[in-house]
This record gives C-alpha cells, sequence and structure tokens, in this order.
C-alpha cells in the first residue's frame, strides 16, 4: 500500500529491552523469562517499525490478605489471598499471569511491621509456587524499604527480578543491592519527565546498566488523571524514538492499584442504580484502564481481577496479531 | 497544513502596491500566516493564486456535522496527532448499534436506553451522543421503520447499509435530521453519493485500503459530495488502529487532502470486554464516530470517560468542584484537611486520606486550578476565601469542631487564618504522603 509507505515516520530510536527473570542458563530457577521493550516505533505502528514484545500481563499479589480491597475483586479471587504462595501460583496457573508483582504491604510500619526476614520467606515461597519472573515491591515507606528490600534482594538472588521502586531521593541502598544480586530496578516518578531522566542518571551514574531499568511514572486510572499518564507515556515514547537513551526505558503500570480505588469500579448497585452491574463493573474499569494506556506505550501492566487479566491477555495477542 | 509566509509571498504579485494595506506585500503575506488578515483584502491576487492558497488554508482535517440543532455532533478539525502538542478538539460521537430485526417491544426499550445512557463525571453530563442503525434485516421498510424510531431519541444517527434502495427508504423519513448515511464502497458509489447530494447529508466511505479510500474519496467529491467520514473498520484492533493513525498522520503531515476527514469506526467484536476495549483504543486514536454494539451501562461508561479524558484540553489545569468532600465513615467530629481545586492536588490528597483509613473531610477551595503553593504566591488560596469556605453552611451542617488541617507549605498564613476566621489552625504535613502517619498521629480528635 502507497499511502501506509507515505504515513511512515523514521525514528532513530528504539526503547531499550530488558529481561525479567532468570533461568537455569542464567543462574536462576525461572522456566519462563520474559523480554519487553524493543519497541522501534509508536505503539502497536507495525507498519513503521518493529514491536517485538508483547506488553506484558502481571499479577499482583500481596503478602497479607488485602482486607480493604472491593468485594468483587474479593470475591473474584477467593481464599487463595489468605496465601501470598497460593494466591501467586493460582495466578499463573488459572489465570495466565505472564509475571507476578509481589507487594511488600505488610511491612510497613502501619500494618504488620513484619520483619525483613518475615518479608524474604515470602519471596522466597512465591518464587518456589512459581516460574515466571517477579516483581517486587516495597511498602513505599523509604526507611522500612531499605531495611527490607536488601534482605528480599539477597534471598532472590540471580532471579533477576524488577525491585521497586528507587526515587531521585531514596535509591543507593536499593541499587547497590540489585547490583549485587543481579536484579533490575523500577525508577519512580509522579509523572514528570524531567524526574524520570534524573532518576535514570542518578542509577546510571552509579554504574547500573539501563537495560536493568523499568520506570513507573505512576498511573492515573481512567476518570482520575489517566490522562497525565498517557501524555507523559506519550512523550516518553516520542523522545524515545528519537533516540534519547535515558527515556527509552520500559515503562510499568499499576492499573489494578488505581483502577480499584475509582468509585466507579467500586460503588454498590446500591450506590449507583444506573451505572450497570457492580460485580464486572469494576473489571471493566481496570480493563479500559489498562486498554488506553497500551496505546500511550506502557510495557509491563500490573493487575488485580482474573477477568480483567484474561481479557487483557486477549486485547494484547489482538494487537500484536 | 497551514503554509508559511514566505511560500505565501511567492503566491502573490509582489508589487507592494500597499492596496492591502499592508507596507509590502512580505508583510502581508506575514500577516495571512498568522491568520491575522483576509486573501480577499488584496485585489490583485490571481485566481491561480486564490485557489492555492485557499486549498492550503482549508483544515487538514474537515469539519463534519452529523444531525441538527443543540444536539448535533461536530468532529474533524484536528490539528495534532498527540493531545500535549495542543489539545483534541472535537470530541467523537460514541453510539450503539441497533439492529434492524428487532421487535417492536425491543427496539421501544432501545430508544428508551438510548435517550436515558446519560451518566454525570466531575460535574460534567457524559452521554451516548450518536446512534446507528444496522441493515442486518435486509428489508428496506424495517431498515427505515427502525430509523425512524432511533432518529425520534433525539441524538443524531447513521444509517449503517451498502443498499442504496434501502438507505433511500430510510432518508425519506430522516433526511432533515442530516444523518450520516454510512455508506459508499467502491462498488455502490455513484448511486450512494448521488443520495447523499440530493439529500444533503454526509457520507461514510469505506475501501478495503487506505489507498483505495483515498481514490473513491476523491472520486465523490467530484460529484460535489464534500461532507466525508472516513470508515476505517473496526473489527480488527491492530489495523484498525493502524488505519487510523495512518489516516491523520497523513492529512495533517503530508498534506493528503483525500484522507482529510475525520474517522468512524464500528465495533461488532461479540466479546463484551474485547469489545469494550478496543472501543477505548479507537476514542484515544483518533475515531470521530465510535459505534458499538454494546449497550450496557458498565461497558459504555468506561469508554464515555475514556473520551471525557482524552479530549480535556491538557493546556489548562482540570479542577474539581469546590466544597466539602466526606472520605469514608465521616462523623461530625472527623478531621478537616484543607486543598485546592486542582484535580491532581486534590486526588493525591484524596488517595492518601482513604489509605490511612482514618475517616476524614477535605476541604476544596476553588483555586482556578492550581496546586497549594502556586495559589498561595498568586494569592488564589489566602485567609479569605478559605474564612469564606469555613463558614460555608455545607461547613457548618457536617463539622462539628473548628480545628482546620493546613497545607504544611503554607503554615505561614495559619496566623492571619485564625485571626480571620477564629477557627484552630493545625499545620499538617508538607506533601500528601505524609497525611496518613498525620493522621493517625498527630491528630488526636476534635
Amino acid at each position: 500500500m502507497k499511502l501506509m509507505e507515505t504515513a511512515v515516520e523514521k525514528w532513530s530510536g528504539a526503547i531499550q529491552e530488558v529481561t525479567l527473570g532468570a533461568g537455569a542458563d542464567a543462574g536462576g530457577t525461572r522456566t519462563s523469562t520474559i523480554k519487553v521493550g524493543g519497541a522501534a516505533a509508536l505503539p502497536f505502528m507495525d507498519f513503521e517499525g518493529v514491536t517485538p514484545n508483547a506488553p506484558v500481563v502481571a499479577m499482583e499479589v500481596w503478602d497479607c490478605e488485602p482486607t480493604d480491597w472491593p468485594a468483587p475483586l474479593r470475591e473474584a479471587l477467593g481464599d487463595v489471598v489468605k496465601d501470598p504462595a497460593e494466591w501467586a501460583r493460582t495466578c499463573v496457573e488459572e489465570y495466565g499471569a505472564d509475571a507476578i508483582c509481589l507487594k511488600l504491604a505488610n511491612t510497613h510500619p502501619d500494618e504488620g511491621n513484619t520483619s525483613p526476614q518475615e518479608a524474604a520467606a515470602v519471596v522466597k515461597a512465591v518464587l518456589a509456587a512459581t516460574s515466571v519472573p517477579l516483581i517486587i515491591w516495597g511498602c513505599e515507606n523509604d526507611e522500612k524499604d531499605n531495611d527490607v528490600m536488601p534482605v528480599c534482594s539477597q534471598a532472590a538472588a540471580g532471579e533477576r527480578c524488577l525491585l521497586g521502586a528507587v526515587t531521585e531521593d531514596n535509591y543507593k541502598t536499593l541499587v547497590a543491592a540489585c547490583q549485587a544480586d543481579g536484579h533490575s530496578l523500577i525508577g519512580l516518578s509522579p509523572i514528570d519527565i524531567n524526574i524520570a531522566k534524573q532518576v535514570n542518571i542518578l542509577v546510571s551514574e552509579m554504574g547500573f546498566p539501563l537495560d536493568r531499568m523499568v520506570m513507573y511514572q505512576t498511573t492515573g486510572a481512567l476518570g482520575y488523571g489517566i490522562e497525565y499518564t498517557y501524555s507523559i507515556q506519550e512523550r516518553g515514547r516520542l523522545a524515545a524514538l528519537g533516540a534519547d537513551k535515558m527515556m527509552a526505558l520500559p515503562v510499568i503500570c499499576m492499573v489494578g492499584q488505581e483502577a480499584w480505588r475509582a468509585k466507579e469500579a467500586k460503588a454498590t448497585a446500591e450506590e449507583q442504580p444506573t451505572w450497570g452491574n457492580a460485580d464486572t463493573r469494576g473489571v471493566y474499569w481496570e480493563l479500559a484502564t489498562a486498554a488506553t494506556l497500551l496505546q500511550a506505550g506502557s510495557d509491563i501492566m500490573v493487575m488485580r481481577h482474573p477477568d480483567a487479566v484474561r481479557a487483557l491477555k486477549g486485547v494484547v495477542g489482538n494487537l500484536m496479531k | 497544513m497551514a503554509l508559511k509566509a514566505l511560500d505565501i509571498f511567492k503566491l502573490l504579485p509582489k508589487t507592494n502596491c500597499k492596496d492591502c494595506g499592508c507596507p509590502t506585500c512580505l508583510a502581508f503575506a506575514m500577516k495571512l500566516a498568522q491568520k491575522q488578515t483576509t486573501l480577499d483584502q488584496c485585489p490583485h491576487v490571481t485566481d491561480e493564486s486564490k485557489a492555492a492558497l485557499e486549498g492550503a488554508s482549508a483544515p487538514p482535517v474537515r469539519l463534519i456535522k452529523i444531525g441538527t440543532g443543540a444536539a448535533a455532533l461536530e468532529i474533524g478539525n484536528e490539528t495534532v496527532l498527540f493531545r500535549h502538542e495542543e489539545t483534541f478538539y472535537h470530541p467523537p460521537g460514541i453510539g450503539i448499534v441497533i439492529p434492524d430485526d428487532l421487535s417492536e417491544e425491543a427496539l421501544a426499550a432501545q430508544v428508551e436506553k438510548l435517550a436515558g445512557s446519560k451518566f454525570v463525571r466531575v460535574g460534567t453530563d457524559i452521554a451516548i451522543n450518536v446512534a446507528a442503525v444496522d441493515d442486518v434485516a435486509g428489508d428496506a421498510d424495517a431498515f427505515a421503520r427502525t430509523a425512524a424510531a432511533v432518529a425520534s431519541a433525539g441524538v443524531p444517527v447513521v444509517l449503517v447499509s451498502s443498499d442504496v434502495d434501502r438507505l433511500a427508504k430510510a432518508l425519506e423519513q430522516t433526511a432533515s435530521g442530516r444523518p450520516l448515511i454510512c455508506g459508499a464502497t467502491p462498488e455502490n458509489w455513484e448511486a450512494v453519493a448521488a443520495l447523499a447530494k440530493s439529500e444533503r447529508c454526509p457520507l461514510a466511505v469505506s475501501a478495503p485500503d487506505l489507498d483505495a479510500l483515498a481514490e473513491l474519496t476523491q472520486k465523490i467529491v467530484a460529484t460535489g459530495v464534500e461532507d466525508l467520514v472516513l470508515n476505517v473498520g473496526g473489527e480488527d484492533l491492530a489495523a484498525t488502529l493502524q488505519a487510523l493513525t495512518a489516516a491523520r498522520r497523513l492529512a495533517l503531515k503530508k498534506q493528503v487532502r483525500a484522507l482529510g476527514y475525520p474517522s468512524l469506526t464500528i465495533c461488532r467484536i461479540e466479546d463484551p470486554m474485547a469489545n469494550m476495549s478496543a472501543c477505548c483504543s479507537y476514542v484515544a486514536k483518533f475515531s470521530g464516530v465510535v459505534l458499538t454494539t454494546l449497550t450496557e451501562p458498565e461497558a459504555l461508561l468506561p469508554i464515555l470517560t475514556v473520551r471525557q479524558n482524552i479530549y480535556t484540553d491538557p493546556r489548562k489545569p482540570i479542577q474539581v468542584e469546590a466544597g466539602l468532600y466526606a472520605i469514608g465513615a465521616v462523623t461530625p467530629d472527623s478531621a478537616l484537611l484543607l486543598t485546592t481545586n486542582f484535580s491532581l492536588t486534590y486526588y493525591t490528597v484524596e488517595g492518601e486520606v482513604e489509605a490511612s483509613r482514618v475517616p476524614a473531610y477535605i476541604g476544596v477551595v476553588d483555586t482556578e486550578g492550581t496546586s497549594v503553593l502556586t495559589a498561595f504566591a498568586s494569592d488564589k488560596l489566602n485567609a479569605d476565601n478559605v474564612t469564606a469556605f469555613l463558614n460555608s453552611d455545607d461547613v457548618k451542617a457536617k463539622v462539628g469542631h473548628r480545628k482546620l488541617i493546613l497545607p504544611g507549605y503554607i503554615s505561614v498564613m495559619s496566623g492571619s487564618l485564625h485571626e480571620e476566621s477564629g477557627w484552630e489552625v493545625m499545620v499538617g504535613p508538607r506533601e500528601a504522603s505524609g497525611i496518613s502517619k498525620y493522621l493517625k498521629t498527630v491528630w488526636q480528635g476534635a
């Protein structure tokens, strides 16, 4: 087709390819490893360049039972949420999650305040129960994370996990741990390209390789700031395609975490009688958030609801056809 | 694509006659480029130059109007590929596809549903604003009857059929409402274009690929039908998104006028979640009319919200409504935190209060969508307007104490605010991330 060729933009850069998980050949125990990033075109625009790797659909697992998640979400997941390893195994084997994102929520001083050793035991249990790559998030309390994450990093040494998150004010401890144990890193910067770059520069100045980094620019749910995330990611993708290496890292989105905070996902049928079926409304909200952000150039989507995961995997399949 | 001043200058007489009011032809060209004057100010310009210049000044994506009156849908006239470059101007029509083989009761129910598909988000109505009638029965009477019923719902209508007789029959009763005829194909285009011309309705055009589509729009324009819409499909997600992007890019950046029209997508994917995902993607990627076979509110609400979010103007800060917000199971003794109506600021504070699981009120002052520090620096957040908020009926009715938690960054305001309002002013954390700890430790109850 002549016009499709005329429409091609010539890009000089591409997204950095990052490998999640390490198999036996690389010193780990994962039987499935994943490559993310690598795209040399705007999202799914195959006529102008390759998108070598499909976006990753990961599922969020906590180290404690998340008692305040909305009812439709808790009901869909059932009792497995009482046991992180069982929960993770179910996500992979029954729901088809490409990766597990373990959130160490219970280490937070205001929650269970569990010890680094307790957290590391959960990490080990989840690794033993699954064979997919593991993402590990701290509890977002800098002081506690700096205690917990190095111990967890060591417990997972060699597995090439993705650990998060470093910020421009707190990065040295986690960078050192990931360097020592062969993991990759998530750099956090709230919807600001300059801060995102700054984090990437600070981390790489410590000698950490860019091909082991992913950006988290925070995620706005549909209806709650998604347009900011959308535009930051579009700008990031354009910068990367324009050969800005410090912006060319894959992007992770915490879709489930944000979407299930939305009123539209949580409200009961009694509260909002005109908004439709309350059992599936949240699933649609989570899925819509993910589907829209994929169009801006997201690489790792961390989801919560099994039905949203199944549907998103279908969407990804259609996009990559 | 707008011409540069020098390109325009080359087409002018270059006599510097000053008849246009400008000292030189170049000065006139510069004003034209900036759209500060019009070409008819020059009495000497040749017809050839006029045609060239008028062509170049036409919008790269034509503005198309579907329907009539207040409910009419205007799409097109877009100027950028990425919303951060400027903004997207004309939100797409989002509509449901109604087949023409429904029983009378089912059709009536659909029409009623259509009229009621409205939601309120952040103080704005978001609604289904177009409806399509789908020729599945293959019967002109059924198609015309359904079209008439759907038109009565008061939203602009899309007539989906490639059969010219059925389209003509449906137009007998609906043409005055200026429906979109959908439409012309490489096979039927002559008859359908003639129908669009005689009924003065916009026309959607489809073809197997963009080259054939561009060829077809040119043929149709030559017959005098200019209000066109590009029907780029909707079943194959990847192919549709690529066609949408390529068409927009060719129109804006390669001056391909044959594709300088808004697009339309029809999504009939059976699986509702896949269908909704596709529609959200089409809204984000330039589709001017997004039609779907989905009808349930839980599936439509997200699509409408994507439109609302993607088509907000990134140059203007988004605001939440000022007032008193209750988070969790509040009582009159719950804490009251102050913030501004910049949506990002508010949602950050709301998220932290919610995460703390300490029920609390958030007081939102109208600062014209600026954040706390900016608002304070520009005097949009001061003792006066905070006091006015504290004296509002809502606060009086719901808050049983007189203690206000002020954002830490503007602690300097606490003295004047205390004097002005008589409230006890507590200095809260500087960053929202400190709210949870603050509510659990510093806040000791009213």
